[in-house]
């Protein structure tokens, strides 16, 4: 735990804010694209000491707020069916689909359980031989490596009753969709700190040529916060652009080997439907057709169904960076985390939620 | 979904190459051993080595030394910025 004091020592951060206060020195639009990040820069304050001229917007790095609304439904119509159990990561309990979400099914009798990792699923399937466990899959490069190690151990204890409904996403994906719109005016990404722990800082380099954007992947810590924010600052003052990487304690160039391994051994390539973007070519990852015997779309015969939008709800705009939360007549009002009406007010790392729990002051 | 925190690994479990062995480690969460998977680790790690968690798996393994470089790259930075500004 000694690092984390160290990157915390406030004596640190005040001379990197001045330092990013002689950085920037001409107007600069940066993208955080991890909500983790955005969570990060209001929990630290950042947003306060942002020097005139530096502008941050959030992109669409909150693997429950981009998850579809026909995904969602998908899910609960799931959690319904007699003889399965559902698990899931704790953000999605609440987010609401066209009718209700898993929180209300929970309340009539669907069995739906929280677990912290996939493993935990699996684990249920153990004790609860005589269901069918399926593991919602949502989740960004970081998170799907441990899934397809969970349906690998699934394999080899060749346990029978356990599922994953993939609906995995790539980052960089979505931000070539979005980058190509040119009513997006981004100069610079905050690049996902864990995720490029798994595809490395050199995944970044084909987006900051084709789009001339300055590229730093960045920590979380508020020194790490900083840091990234001078050297973007810096890379589009003296427009030397490149991909930078200061959070080498958990990124290198060439990223996760073993858990690219892994995820190629379970999934492929595919179309992926988002919520506010549609459906990006190969922005998604399905389950090989050698372990359809734990694909849930194949084992519980799936049809998406069709899908209403929350009524009213920015959320597809917020995750483009085109509008703020504010922007939204809903939020704080009609739309709180206590009552959401969109995913992103769901969400630990979603950006009306932040901006609700931090950017009241403002 | 992300936690940060390297924890110090105490043991080390399975082989690095064999998937069917249970690929596990102990880390030290506050003095609380807590057990977590290495399937998906970069770098098999060694005892007294770090690792950085997700959702139960260590998808990064550090030694000491380069979590301290890292310190001292922030430091570095902070100090070559004038005195007056740090007023
Ligand atoms: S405040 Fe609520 S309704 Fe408005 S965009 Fe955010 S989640 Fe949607």
């Amino acid at each position: 735990m000694k690092y984390l004091d160290e990157y915390r020592d406030s004596a640190l951060a005040k001379p990197l804010v001045e330092e990013l206060r002689r950085a920037v020195t001409k107007p600069l639009r940066v993208m955080e694209i991890c909500g983790s990040h955005t969570m990060a820069i209001f929990r630290n304050g950042i947003r306060s000491i942002l020097p005139d001229g530096m502008e941050l917007v959030s992109g669409p790095g909150c693997p429950v707020c981009v998850t579809s609304a026909s995904h969602m439904d998908a899910f609960i119509g799931m959690a319904d069916r007699p003889g399965v159990r559902v698990a899931i990561f704790g953000d999605l309990f609440r987010v609401p689909g066209s009718h209700g979400s898993l929180s209300e099914a929970s309340s009539r009798g669907a069995k739906v359980e929280i677990v912290y990792s996939p493993m935990d699923a699996l684990d249920l399937a153990v004790n609860n031989p005589d269901e069918l466990v399926v593991f919602l899959g949502v989740g960004f490069e970081t998170t799907t490596p441990g899934i397809a190690a969970t349906i690998l151990a699934a394999k080899n204890k060749n346990i029978k009753n356990f599922v994953v409904f993939s609906t995995h996403k790539t980052i960089p994906a979505p931000m070539e969709a979005l980058l190509s719109d040119p009513a997006l005016q981004i100069d610079g990404l905050l690049c996902p700190g864990h995720v490029s722990s798994i595809i490395g800082a050199g995944a970044w380099e084909p987006l900051a040529q084709k789009y001339h954007l300055a590229c730093v992947v960045g920590g979380f810590e508020t020194a790490d916060l900083l840091k990234s924010l001078i050297l973007l600052a810096r890379q589009i003052g003296n427009n030397d652009i490149k991909v930078e990487n200061v959070y080498p304690r958990a990124v290198s160039w060439e990223g996760n080997l073993r858990a690219a391994k892994m995820v190629a051994e379970i999934f492929e390539p595919a179309d992926m439907d988002w919520r506010g973007l549609g459906r990006i070519p190969l922005s998604g990852l399905k389950i090989r057709e050698k372990y359809a015997d734990f694909d849930a779309e194949i084992r519980l015969d799936i049809t998406l169904p069709e899908a209403q939008e929350p009524k009213g709800c920015l959320c597809g705009n917020i995750l483009k960076g085109m509008n703020t939360p504010r922007e939204c007549p809903l939020f704080s009002s009609r739309c709180t985390p206590s009552n959401p009406i969109g995913p992103c007010m769901v969400s630990s790392e979603g950006t009306c939620a932040a901006y609700h729990k931090y950017g009241q002051d403002e | 979904m992300c936690l940060a925190i390297p924890m110090r690994v105490t043991s080390v479990e399975g082989d690095p190459n064999d998937f069917t062995t249970n690929q596990i480690a102990t880390v030290d969460a506050d003095g609380i051993g807590r057990q977590i998977r290495l399937d998906i680790v970069d770098h098999w790690p060694a005892v007294g080595d770090y690792v950085i968690i997700h959702a139960g798996f260590a998808i990064h393994s550090l030694v000491e030394e380069e979590a301290l470089k890292n310190i001292a790259l922030l430091r570095e930075l902070a100090e070559n910025t004038p005195d007056e500004l740090l007023s």
